[in-house]
């Protein structure tokens, strides 16, 4: 089951290697991890995403949490919490597909942020559902070149 | 004050009451070693670093005090990981410092550079780089702070020698602000009212005890448990000395080399009332044949081990000692209206028939008059030294005998590497336990195999004169290696066999000690009777039969019940099959 973990971390070098140590020493892969200081720059928060069964779960928190640079650690799901992710699509544009892939593009509320001869650079943000319905949709436009940042994620409330 | 990084770290040390310290110098660490020249704080030279790891680790179990190990960079610091990865695994209190590079050349390949925080950071409880100098005082307070609270483990402190070299104001920090560390020391008052009910309605309750309980210094507590509510005490091997071996209620070691009637009382209970232990598989065998029909308490101070192997009825994370004071506080108050003479009596039927399981297979082996049988070592130097003394053991078939054969009265008496099982063990560690323990006889029990890992060690006890007992007991094999392929592996003995093997006398008296070599039972306990005791260093080589094996034993993965019983056993437990019928 794919799981996300948000973690607040003591913003010091070795920190990310030990949270990430523990999952590489069991043979966990890490699906995604974002890290970036906080409103406190002596935190950072992390969030991970792994794919992971109930009782691995509660083991790794268990460990992550036992981590001295590790102040907080959580579980989280929709449910409970606010996750969005960050697209950047290069899509090629065919002269007369400009209108209707400005117009799809719209849709999803992406912004243009690169303008080529042959190409643009889209930018989205929004939840992992939503993130691959964008692409889908684009793939029939040929898609040059993707890259998702991630995802991060809040506690609600 | 304005001081230099080796004035902060010889003060530092002062404050946190360090007197003796296990290391060996080399180019980066050089500005501490001048420093320690004229210090206070006793450096033991060792000749190995493995050993100064060891060493520490010894001196932190024998005295319940943090140990204190140092090297060079590079190469000092990985010869430390084994020790440091042993500490780690048996939770003990250490901080080693090692030197590093300037700072200026970490990450160009330097002379004698390695990434030691990256190479450590999975087997020490938590690690520093200190690249500034005014992290220095509060890092080394940190540093023995986390080593000696909440579950107990190595921190290393690697020191760049320009850290070592520039200066600041000294400030040591009063209180250790760590948001992230909170370790949780009073267990739960609910669970604890829970498991009081629990060991109450039991019928055949069994207390499995492990190093937990002397890492808190709970054994009274646990001794008190186990008699005022008659519970029996099975040990691990972390867990020997915690409660004492001849007690009525003691049912010696648990698992893999467990007693026979350990094991079945484990198998036939219904609460497992687990203390400070972590469920390790030479402990449970087949997991889900581990007491199949029980509840299960566990009480640790280490959240991560409350259903990591095992999943538990009622956990209480918590300090041993405190977590036993209140639930013996508990149990007094309830079996005050909970105590029936049927309840009396009940108890007394389970203790009945693990006294019968003690009678049908104890420890037990053939004597022989011609050669020397290894458990017979061990109950020799447990009838001379009336289970007063602190062994340490290095790793293998002796280790296990030991554990088996000695008559265990205290705990921080027994020192040996449990988890990580590392060879070369014994000799440095007793070394350690001296400097803490100098008023109680030292005796390192080793396998010819593991002596010879660390036999260089010989030159630390000559130099302090120490008046440890080196007891080698030389079967000319690998023997625990040897007894596996025997058993598992069609007797093709593949790289086990240590026929070429050095005279140790003469190597102990290559260092200026006395050394004595004993092959035949009737010289050997008059030789024990007259220098175990005495009052400066001996080895023992003593040459025992070569092909004996550790028994009971359970195959790796079977049930801790399915064992092998060796031809002796098996012969007691056929004699006994009407009378268990």
């Amino acid at each position: 089951m794919i799981r996300t973990i948000i973690l607040a971390v003591e913003n010091r070098p070795g920190a990310l290697a030990r949270i990430t140590g523990l999952f590489s020493a069991r043979g966990i892969n890490i699906e995604s991890l974002t890290v970036a200081r906080t409103d406190d720059p002596t935190l950072s928060h992390m969030t991970i995403v792994v794919d992971l069964d109930d009782v691995a779960l509660e083991k790794l928190l268990k460990l992550l949490d036992r981590l001295v640079d590790v102040v907080t650690v959580t579980a989280v799901d929709v449910r409970n919490a606010v996750e969005r992710e960050l697209l950047l699509l290069k899509v090629r544009h065919e002269p007369g597909q400009k209108l209707e892939l400005l117009k799809e593009a719209e849709i999803f509320r992406a912004r243009v942020v690169d303008v080529s001869p042959q190409s643009y650079v889209l930018e989205l943000t929004g939840d992992e559902e939503k993130l691959e319905a964008f692409i889908r949709v684009f793939e029939k436009y040929g898609i040059l070149e993707l890259v998702r940042s991630g995802k991060v994620a809040m506690a609600r409330g | 004050m304005r001081m230099k990084g080796t004035e902060i770290f010889v003060e530092s040390l002062r404050r946190e009451g360090v007197r003796v310290v296990f290391g060996h110098p080399g180019g980066a660490i050089l500005p501490i070693y001048d420093r320690l020249y004229d210090a206070e704080i006793r450096h033991i030279l060792m000749r190995h670093e493995q050993a100064a790891a060891h060493a520490a680790d010894g001196y932190a179990r024998a005295s319940g005090r943090v140990g204190v190990a140092m090297a060079t960079s590079g190469p000092g610091a990985t010869n430390l990981v084994t020790g440091i990865a042993s500490a780690f695994m048996d939770s003990v209190p250490m901080v080693i410092f090692t030197g590093q590079v300037p700072s200026t050349l970490i990450g160009t390949d330097a002379f004698q550079e390695a990434d030691v925080v990256g190479i450590t950071r999975p087997c020490t409880k938590h690690n520093y780089l200190v690249l500034r100098i005014e992290d220095l005082a509060r890092t080394i307070r940190e540093a023995f702070y986390l080593a000696r609270t909440g579950r107990p483990g190595p921190v290393l402190v690697d020191l760049p020698k320009d850290t070592q070299l520039s200066e600041c104001e000294f400030v040591y920090p009063e209180e250790v602000k760590l948001r992230g560390y909170r370790p949780v020391l009073d267990g739960d008052p609910e669970a604890i009212r829970q498991a009081a009910v629990a060991i109450l309605e039991a019928k055949r309750p069994v207390i499995y005890a492990g190093g937990g309980v002397i890492a808190s210094e709970g054994a009274a507590e646990l001794r008190r448990l186990a008699e005022m509510a008659c519970v029996p005490v099975a040990t691990t091997l972390m867990g020997l000395g915690s409660f004492p071996t001849e007690h009525p209620l003691s049912l010696a070691m648990l698992g893999m080399h467990g007693s026979w009637y350990a094991n079945m009382a484990i198998n036939r209970c219904d609460l497992l009332i687990a203390i400070g232990v972590r469920f390790d598989d030479r402990v449970t065998g087949k997991i889900a044949a581990f007491a199949p029909e029980a509840r299960k308490i566990h009480i640790d101070i280490d959240p991560v081990e409350i259903n990591k192997n095992v999943r538990v009825d009622i956990p209480i994370v918590g300090d041993v000692r405190r977590v036993l004071s209140v639930l013996n506080a508990e149990l007094e108050a309830r079996l005050k209206e909970h105590w029936t003479e049927a309840w009396e009596a009940e108890r007394q039927a389970w203790l009945e028939q693990i006294t019968e399981w003690k009678r049908i297979y104890p420890f037990c082996y053939d004597f022989d008059e011609r050669v020397i049988k290894p458990q017979w070592v061990i109950e020799e130097i447990a009838r001379v030294t009336q289970g007063e003394a602190i062994l340490t053991t290095d790793v293998g078939q002796h280790q296990m005998w030991a554990a088996q054969y000695y008559r265990f009265k205290h705990p921080r008496t027994w020192i040996t590497s449990g988890g990580l099982g590392a060879m070369g063990f014994g000799l440095p560690a007793a070394i350690g336990a001296w400097f803490a323990r100098p008023d109680r006889p030292i005796i390192a029990i080793c396998g010819d195999g593991s002596f010879q890992m660390t036999m260089q060690e010989l030159a630390v006890v000559a130099e302090h004169r120490l008046p440890l007992k080196i007891v080698i007991i030389n079967n000319s094999y690998l023997g625990m290696v040897r007894q596996w392929q025997e058993i598992f592996y069609n007797g093709r003995y593949s790289a086990s066999d240590l026929r070429v093997s050095p005279d140790y006398a003469k190597i102990a008296e290559a260092y200026g000690l006395r050394g004595y070599t004993v092959r035949r039972p009737g010289e050997l306990a008059e030789l024990f009777e007259q220098e175990l005791l005495a009052s400066e260093p001996i080895l023992f080589d003593v040459h025992v039969a070569a092909e004996e094996n550790v028994y009971p034993m359970v195959p790796p993965g079977a049930a801790i019940t399915e064992m092998i019983l060796g031809p002796v056993g098996s012969k007691r437990i056929a004699d006994s099959k009407e009378s268990i019928a």
